[in-house]
């Protein structure tokens, strides 16, 4: 394995495994290579904040790990399986039953109300109308919003909003939890709020992988990896 | 996801979407009442044109001069008109020669000014014999009709057709008046119940008068003898082929000719007639259909453009939903719902909308339209397949596109 594998604790199995991975853009005629060789451990349970300069590949590489993008070389062994080998329905099991994601720009959907948005992944799950709309509600009240599961997304602050992204991405309770700079768009106190919710999710054993610009918001994770220009710069592990 | 979550979905997608869908559903609505009132059309003139041609009786057989197979060449010219004469209709009223054919009524016809006091009135003047009425199963108003007798007497008697009466002689009475016809008086015997009018002549608009009369007190000349058509009258709609056969034998025979294929003079019965009339409309409506379906073609256009812009409009919601796990297969589904039910409302409204045309315009418009099941049955389930075929495209576009670079998509 290359330099800037992470390997931390000894007994605990990797949730993600990255072998030199790269990905490179095509604009046209230009190619640009957005992540130049990355190797990456994260650890079942793990919290990891991810962090770097703006256009260093922080989401190219969280898309990498989402499945949403695709490498151009390298390995990627997610939960022990590779996925290189898997197909398109494959992947969308995968994203639906492994990970949950939350977004800067929140992505809910503006027609309909906060549960329905919450359901959606266990829907395309197949799981039954009444278990999605109880699992949903119960997923909005962890999240604190137990009053607002008939607001659609305009009838709701950014904060909140941000929210009920979080609920839908608890709601199918996946092993991995993946943010890309949630709380860009947010205040302090909504900050506060949605950092609470990860730490809480980090509680109960999942592994969280969060984007962000802030160092604040990246203290409150057990580790930081530093991305500069396409690779792993600079990796600190907190006591 | 479940065949009913992928419906809600749909239908949300449209409703949330009001305008757009609402034109979309336009263009398919039209198409679609388009086609229900045009095959409806064609199917109403059909039916009329052979209720009119069924009024003539199914036992009738029509002898015209002149061979339906050639139209002009040898035997043409303008004489073929001459090549019927009284005397052959007399000899098709022999038992023993024609044993088949029940009535025979030979016309012949001119057009002539009928003057009754200061008014004058120019219609056809129809010379025929007492079974005209019989053979073309007309009843009179009022009064008598032609008798052998008046034929035998060269008599100046005559029958109107209603219309006829009406403008001659107003709401009074016409029988037992006077019209003159050229300088010769006639008496009205006989008035007839009106009929409407067939295809090509106004049935209720003429003057009967004895043949004879009509041969040699109104028409004379060389041409006297000749007349226009030959009515006959089978005994019963069975016999109606061998009376066919015996007519063209012994018509055959009078003329010296040998060849069938020859013969200077054609018969028709209301078969043939029919048969004729119906494939003229049926021309009609293919055409008229074709034009429709042509409308219907670019209201499924309508609906392919619309499916496209909703994709492209939709891409980062197309993202969003692959990012949760929606496999393709339920991509394609949710487009290809939001298709079918565009044109299943679109469908089922344009049939509603040609249907109730189909009630209106015969009242505003003297056509009859008659609404097919089977045209509005298959033009909804052309506009449901339209919006299939034309889902299926931007559907699969859609479900095929990387999950990140539609969520990036603006
Ligand atoms: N779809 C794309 N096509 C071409 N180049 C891209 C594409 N996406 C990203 N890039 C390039 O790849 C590099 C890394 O982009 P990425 O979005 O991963 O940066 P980032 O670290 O997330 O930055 P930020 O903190 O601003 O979000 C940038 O230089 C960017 O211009
Ligand atoms: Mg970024």
């Amino acid at each position: 394995m290359s330099a800037t594998t992470i390997e931390p604790g000894e007994h605990a199995a990797p949730v993600i495994e990255l072998v030199e991975v790269r990905k490179t853009y095509r604009t046209g005629s230009i190619e640009f290579e957005a992540l130049r060789g990355v190797s990456l451990r994260i650890d079942q349970g793990e919290y990891v904040a991810v962090m770097g300069p703006s256009g260093s590949g922080k989401s190219t590489l969280m898309n990498i790990l989402g499945c949403l993008d695709t490498r151009t070389a390298g390995s990627y062994r997610l939960a022990g399986e590779d996925v290189g080998e898997m197909d398109e329905v494959d992947l969308a099991e995968i994203r639906n039953q492994r990970i949950g994601f939350v977004f800067q720009q929140f992505n809910l959907l503006p027609s309909l109300p906060a549960w329905r948005n919450v359901e959606l992944p266990l829907s395309y799950a197949g799981v039954p109308r009444g278990e999605r709309r109880a699992r949903a509600i119960a997923a909005l009240e962890r999240v604190g919003l137990g009053e607002k599961v008939g607001n659609r997304p305009g009838e709701l602050s950014g904060g909140q909003q941000q929210r009920v992204a979080v609920a839908r991405a608890l709601v199918s309770e996946p092993a991995l939890v993946l943010a890309d700079e949630p709380t860009g768009n947010l205040d302090s106190t909504a900050t506060a709020d949605v950092l609470q919710l990860f730490d809480e999710l980090h509680a109960q054993g999942r592994t969280v992988v969060l984007i962000t610009h802030e160092q604040e918001v990246a203290e409150r994770a057990a580790r930081i990896i530093r991305v500069r220009d396409g690779l792993l710069a600079e990796v600190g592990v907190r006591s | 996801m479940t065949w009913f979550d992928t419906f809600r979905t749909g239908w949300e997608a449209i409703r949330s979407h009001r305008l757009r869908s609402a034109l979309t559903m336009l263009g398919i609505l039209i198409g679609i009442a388009a086609v229900v009132l045009t095959v409806g059309l064609g199917l109403g003139s059909q039916q009329q044109v052979g209720a009119s041609i069924s009024s003539l009786g199914s036992n009738l057989l029509i002898v015209s001069p002149g061979s339906s197979t050639d139209s002009g060449g040898v035997r043409g010219g303008f004489g073929s008109a001459s090549t019927l004469t009284v005397a052959d209709a007399q000899a098709l009223t022999s038992d023993t020669a024609a044993p088949d054919i029940a009535a025979v009524a030979p016309v012949k016809s001119t057009s002539t000014a009928l003057a009754a006091g200061d008014t004058t009135w120019t219609t056809s003047v129809v010379g025929t014999t007492a079974d005209w009425l019989d053979v073309r199963t007309r009843t009179l108003a009022g009064g008598r009709f032609l008798t052998t007798a008046d034929d035998a007497d060269q008599a100046a008697v005559t029958v109107l057709g209603s219309e006829t009466a009406t403008e001659l002689f107003g709401t009074t009475d016409a029988v037992g008046r006077t019209v003159s016809i050229g300088d010769l008086s006639f008496e009205v015997v006989g008035v007839l119940t009106a009929a409407g009018s067939d295809s090509t002549t106004n049935l209720d608009d003429q003057a009967l008068v004895p043949m004879s009369t009509a041969a040699n007190r109104i028409i004379g000349g060389s041409t006297r003898t000749a007349v226009s058509t030959i009515y006959l009258r089978a005994t019963s709609e069975d016999t109606l082929s061998a009376a066919y056969q015996e007519a063209q034998a012994l018509l055959l025979t009078r003329h010296g000719i040998s060849d069938a294929e020859s013969a200077d003079f054609s018969i028709a019965s209301q078969e043939s007639l029919l048969a004729t009339a119906t494939s003229v409309s049926r021309t009609l409506t293919v055409l008229l259909t074709g034009i429709a379906a042509l409308s219907l073609l670019v209201g499924g256009i309508g609906v392919m453009n619309i499916m496209l812009v909703s994709v492209t409009e939709r891409t980062r919601e197309i993202g969003l939903r692959k990012a949760l796990g929606a496999p393709p297969a339920a991509i394609r589904r949710q487009f290809l719902v939001e298709a079918t039910v565009l044109g299943l409302a679109g469908g089922l409204l344009g049939a509603l909308l040609g249907i109730v045309a189909a009630r209106v315009l015969p009242t505003l418009l003297d056509t009859t339209i008659v609404v097919s099941p089977a045209a509005v049955a298959g033009s909804i389930a052309v506009a449901v397949a339209i919006g299939i075929v034309f889902g299926v495209y931007p559907a699969t576009r859609a479900a095929r596109l990387a999950p990140i670079d539609a969520l990036r998509s603006e």
